[in-house]
């Protein structure tokens, strides 16, 4: 699915991912975790094409095709989907409308055929309702003052819309209470697929209480530190990234 | 006609830019090049008015020759040779006067439809009446016998002369005086046609109006002039819209629109003013010099202005209420996009006459490109208009780093019991926003599209179901290859 | 030539003998006054004909005639000081334009510091240094009538220096005097600030007069705040009844310094403060901030503009006034950021209260924007004081006068109590509590 080789970013001119290697297969949930200014985050960016992110070295092999060469809407055609740390408030723009706007523009990239406003609303109402996300939340702007947990529902509704094929949720648990989080993660178990992978960034363990991943891996200072499987999370959350964040031999 | 081929060729070129760049072959009627007295007689002659209003014409031609350029707005261009420009230019037809539908040409229909504005009125959208003005002409009008039923009266400017000369003569000028600014001046002298409106007292106007100019002939000023008048009681709901074909030379588009509110009446006047603006390289394009005030004369009258300016090389207009009426109502909407080399200077006047007046202006403006966009507003409460109360937003949008975004109120008060509030902010088209609609799948031309569409959306709202969602997609159009 | 001749009305009006009172003949300074006179004759002074002028009409300049220059004998006792004794690192005082040495109080400044007499300052030689300022800084281009015919006509003025480095903690307090008891006077005060690099210091204006005679004070002040330095320049007008206040501020802000400009007025017919601030490199800063408190038939204009030429600076404004009785408040303010200025950042608020129904405001917040990645907004209000919380304190057993004044304090206290040199604040609200007292405000309910 992703395969990601000896990957170097910067930003601003800052060195932050320092030859990165990750492979993800098809169906896996992978979860990265570190501390902050690890780089955690600027993966998720060079991975979704994030502008101001420069990839200086390595490459990154998405399906069979280089990753770094395509533009931010291809990638998300191609089934890339980012959950945003702090999702983007748009005033003015009614969810109901981006989220068809996306949708279509998704569905023309796969070549398939668009929804006409009818139909999409049959499709959105039926993810509503699955996901138990109010109806309030598609007719108002963009995340124009959603809460915390409803900014973070609205991503996976995004997600459910967009079916993708590798789904990256950057922190997704920060600012998240306990029935939210369980609400999210809800969302993304019931979308486990053999045809979908996902990757989990955070900083905590707790969300991997709920999305059992298949393999833990430490991010410091720009690479993986460590891989495992699910019990490494477990041991981090007792002895902390201690061991990883004086300098790297 | 061996230009007008070209043209066309090099419309049907770049006709994905701007779609209604088409040139009708026509024969035209037109009077020589230039501008005199002679000129003027010879238009109020071809459409035979009275004695008054080829005075009233001729009156505003000599004060018109010792107006100076009004050279306030921050827009520049070389100055207007009106010597070299047509002032009359008419379809031929076979027969004078007013005509109904079966008479028009069948070319002109042709066009009108290209424009997505079938006249057939078996072919109109349920709802909405067309006055279609082409070049100096109106050239059909519809659903007029409906509206007839209800004592409305809807038709050219022309026919209205001819047929309710009292009520023209009654309104005429009484909001725009002829003499109020240069490029009004100019309309009252050499006006061709426009559209005219009344609405008798306590009748709601069944249907939206709507008139759709077209300047089609080279080398022609479009000098059209619009009277609404809406009786005590009344409602109506007006729409306008505006296109010409690619032309390598500026054409002149002097209109002025009038409008009067009784008691208790409202008018609501939409516009969507997409003339040709020119190329990338500001070659071409429509001189969009326009004054449109209207007077809210009535207790409780309301006027309400929405416009969506995306057309023209330059823009220059200010829609206005005069406030006279006590507890009367004046709006103002406007969505004003530049782009390329387009230079806009647009704004509103709200003056506060009468107790109780209130006024809302929200201005959203986009600049892209090379281009200059200035907000240009007043609002002025008088010492008699107690209780008076404003409120203006204005938003500019910059998108790239070449263009130019400014404001300019003026906020004058002299009462006490008014309370008038501005606030104006500026700020770049948000990155963010952009990735995020990318990360979505959406295109960078789509997402600057969606964006700037969700800033727009307080005016967007206003406009009549229709008109809406051309506005919205205009909006997309018009900001094409201005990022990236 | 009809130029030489309206030159000669023109100036001739204010008075006679323009030169410089000591001073000697110096080619580049008769250079300057020269260029000066010649664009004076060829515009003649503003009219509301001139969009910048267009709310302020200098008619009332027209009716005076002015007699020769005149020196008042005034006790020292009596000088309308806002600080106390020991408060100020120096007191200058000038009176009609001119340095009075025998009122000033000219305590030792510390190294690199010079604060003085203009007039002064080129009798002792300095010419060559202050060639390279006077009158640069403001430049010389059109639609500066005013600053043209003071630099056509400049007697003295304030000068200061300060050195690289240098940090005065003190305020400098420089009293400007009007008195004509017999004819009306004109006089053309011309100061200088430097600010060299990461220097510091406060300077407090007070304008005054003695006694009701009618006299025009048309002041030019050309300030530069040198890299790293920040000068706090605080005004208090309360000129003569009767005076016509005019002053000219060009200021020039280089990479991170900061300009904190505050004008208080409350005294003359008429006055327009014009101030005009140049955020010339990264990281420059400024805030103009200004009250106004207006009754009778006074009329002040503010007027100003703020230039960002460089990336990342930034500009903060707000300006208050009250108006009562036929007062007329204008505030133009200009906000321009240059196409390099990216990442600029202006704010600019105007708020006018109404008392009387015969007051009025006229407001024109301006931006002009030629940068995309800045973030710009600006708001005018105007109305009446808030009649909910008039009542409620009227509820609460306060009278209605004193419910009045502490709601014309709360609006005005505001912008004084957040001026950086937080020391002079209680003076300037006293200035505050003095008009209050003057007379009674706002009429009926």
């Amino acid at each position: 699915m992703l395969e990601i080789k000896n990957l170097h970013a910067t930003v601003g001119g800052k060195g932050i991912l320092k030859g990165l290697n990750l492979t993800i297969g098809a169906g896996e949930v992978h979860a990265i975790m570190g501390p902050n200014g690890s780089g955690k985050s600027t993966l998720s960016y060079v991975l979704s094409g994030r502008e101001g992110y420069d990839v200086t070295e390595g490459e990154v092999i998405y399906q069979g095709r280089n990753l770094l060469e395509m533009a931010p809407e291809e990638r998300a055609g191609a089934g890339v989907f980012l959950a945003f740390q702090y999702p983007v408030e748009i005033p003015g723009v009614p969810n109901t409308t981006f989220l068809r706007e996306a949708v279509n523009a998704v569905r023309k990239y796969r070549n398939e055929p668009t929804l006409d406003p009818m139909a999409f609303m049959k499709v959105l109402r039926g993810k509503i309702k699955e996901l138990g996300v109010s109806d309030d939340l598609i007719k108002r702007p963009v995340n124009v003052g959603f809460s915390g947990g409803e900014k973070k529902r609205n991503e996976i509704l995004q997600m459910a819309l967009l079916n993708p094929a590798l789904a990256i949720l950057d922190e997704t648990d920060s600012g998240l209470d306990i029935d939210a989080l369980k609400t999210v993660a809800d969302g993304v178990n019931t979308l486990r697929a053999p045809d979908r992978s996902v990757l989990i960034i955070t900083h905590y363990q707790r969300l991997l209480d709920y999305i059992v991943p298949d393999h833990v891996h430490v991010l410091a200072h720009g690479r993986i530190a460590r891989s495992g499987g699910k019990e490494l999370a477990q041991e981090l959350e007792k002895t902390g990234y201690a061991g990883f964040t004086g300098e790297a031999a | 006609m061996a230009a007008n081929v070209e043209t066309i060729e090099q419309v049907q070129a770049v006709s994905e830019k701007y779609k209604y760049g088409f040139v009708t072959d026509i024969e035209t009627d037109t009077a020589p090049k230039g501008l005199s007295e002679d000129i003027v007689r010879f238009i109020s002659h071809k459409k035979n008015e009275p004695e008054w209003l080829l005075q009233w014409r001729l009156k505003a031609y000599r004060h018109w020759l010792t107006m100076p350029e009004p050279e306030w707005a921050k827009v520049a261009f070389p100055p207007i040779d009106y010597q070299d420009a047509y002032y009359y230019s008419a379809p031929k037809s076979k027969t004078d006067g007013p005509k109904s539908l079966e008479d028009v040409d069948p070319e002109l229909l042709k066009t009108y439809e290209k424009l997505g504005i079938p006249l057939k009125e078996q072919e109109m959208l349920a709802g909405v009446a067309v006055d279609a003005v082409f070049d100096s002409v109106s050239v059909a009008t519809t659903f007029k016998g409906k509206l007839e039923e209800q004592g409305i009266i809807f038709c050219s400017m022309s026919e209205a002369v001819q047929n309710h000369p009292d009520l023209v003569r009654q309104y005429l000028g009484s909001v725009v005086p002829a003499a109020d600014n240069k490029h009004a001046c100019l309309n009252s002298a050499v006006f061709t046609d426009g559209s005219f409106v009344y609405i008798p007292k306590g009748v709601r106007c069944p249907m939206e109006l709507s008139t759709y100019f077209r300047i089609n002939a080279a080398n022609t000023g479009q000098f059209e002039r619009t009277l609404v008048i809406a009786d005590a009681g009344s409602y109506v709901s007006y729409l306008e819209g505006c296109t010409a074909p690619m032309r390598d030379e500026n054409q002149l588009h002097a209109a002025v629109v009038e409008l009067v509110a009784l008691d208790d009446a409202e008018i609501k006047y939409s516009t969507v003013q997409n003339w040709y603006p020119g190329d990338e390289n500001g070659v071409g394009g429509i001189y969009n010099f326009v004054t449109k005030r209207g007077a809210c004369r009535g207790r409780n009258s309301k006027i309400s202005w929405t416009q969506v300016e995306t057309g023209s090389a330059i823009t220059w207009k200010y829609p206005s209420c005069i406030l006279q009426g006590d507890n009367s109502v004046g709006e103002f909407y406007s969505v004003a996009i530049t782009n390329n080399m387009q230079q806009a200077d647009t704004g509103t006047k709200m003056i506060h006459l009468g107790k109780n007046t209130r006024s809302r202006i929200v201005s959203k403006g986009i600049s892209a490109g090379r281009s200059q966009q200035t907000y240009r507003g007043l609002v002025k409460v008088s010492p008699k208009a107690s209780g008076a109360r404003n409120h203006t937003q204005c938003d500019s949008l910059l998108i790239g780093d070449r263009c130019g975004a400014h404001t300019v109120p003026y906020i004058e008060s002299r009462n006490r019991n008014a309370i008038l509030e501005h606030e104006a902010t500026t700020s770049k088209i948000s990155e963010d926003q952009l990735f995020y609609c990318r990360q979505r799948g959406i295109s960078q031309e789509d997402a600057v599209a969606l964006v700037v569409n969700g800033f727009c959306r307080e005016v967007l709202q206003q406009l009549p179901m229709e008109f809406a969602v051309e506005a919205q997609k205009l909006v997309g159009i018009s900001l094409e290859g201005s990022v990236g | 030539m009809s130029e030489s001749t309206a030159t000669a009305d023109i100036l001739d009006r204010f008075g006679p003998g323009a030169a410089m009172a000591g001073t000697p003949a110096l080619p580049w300074l008769e250079r300057l006054r020269a260029g000066a006179r010649q664009r004076v004759a060829a515009t003649g002074l503003p009219t509301p004909k001139l969009e910048s002028w267009k709310y302020t009409n200098l008619r009332p300049l027209e009716k005076l005639i002015f007699g020769p220059q005149a020196q008042e004998r005034i006790s020292i006792d009596r000088l309308p000081s806002l600080l106390p004794q020991g408060q100020s690192a120096q007191r200058l005082v000038f009176v009609n334009g001119l340095f009075r040495p025998d009122l000033s109080t000219r305590t030792a400044l510390p190294d690199g510091v010079r604060a003085g007499s203009l007039a002064e300052a080129l009798a002792e030689g300095n010419g060559g240094e202050l060639s390279d300022l006077l009158g640069q800084i403001a430049g010389s281009g059109e639609g500066q009538a005013m600053l043209d015919l003071n630099t056509a006509m400049m007697t003295d003025g304030f000068l200061l220096h300060i050195g690289a480095g240098v940090r005065l903690e003190l305020p400098i307090e420089v009293i400007y005097l009007g008195a004509a008891p017999r004819e009306p006077q004109a006089f053309h005060p011309r100061s200088l600030i430097v600010m060299e690099e990461n220097s510091r210091a406060i300077v407090v204006e007070h304008h005054d007069g003695i006694g009701d005679g009618a006299y025009f004070a048309n002041h030019g002040c050309e300030v530069r705040v040198g890299k790293g330095a920040e000068l706090r320049h605080y005004k208090v007008q309360a000129e003569a009844e009767d005076a016509i206040h005019l002053a000219n501020l060009h200021v020039e802000v280089h990479a991170k310094g900061v300009y904190d400009n505050f004008i208080l007025t409350r005294g003359a017919r008429l006055s327009r403060n014009e101030v005009s601030v140049r955020l010339t490199a990264p990281g420059a800063e400024c805030h103009l901030n200004g009250v106004y408190m207006l009754r009778g038939d006074q009329h002040c204009d503010n007027t100003t503009t703020i230039e960002h030429l460089a990336p990342e600076t930034a500009s903060r404004e707000v300006f208050k006034g009250v108006l009562d009785e036929r007062a007329r408040g204008v505030f133009q303010g200009k906000i321009v950021v240059h196409p390099k200025a990216q990442r600029s950042d202006g704010h600019q608020l105007s708020k006018a209260l109404l008392l009387s129904d015969s007051a009025e405001i006229d407001a024109k917040p301006e931006l002009e924007i030629y940068a995309d990645d800045v973030k710009c907004s600006h708001g005018a209000t105007a109305g009446d004081m808030d009649r909910e919380a008039l009542f409620y304190l009227r509820a609460r057993g306060i009278p209605e006068e004193t419910a009045r004044h502490m709601l014309i304090e709360a609006f005005l206290s505001d912008t004084i109590n957040s001026l950086a040199a937080e020391g002079l604040c209680p003076a300037l609200m006293s200035s505050v509590g003095h008009w209050l007292s003057d007379a009674a405000t706002g009429g009926e309910l």
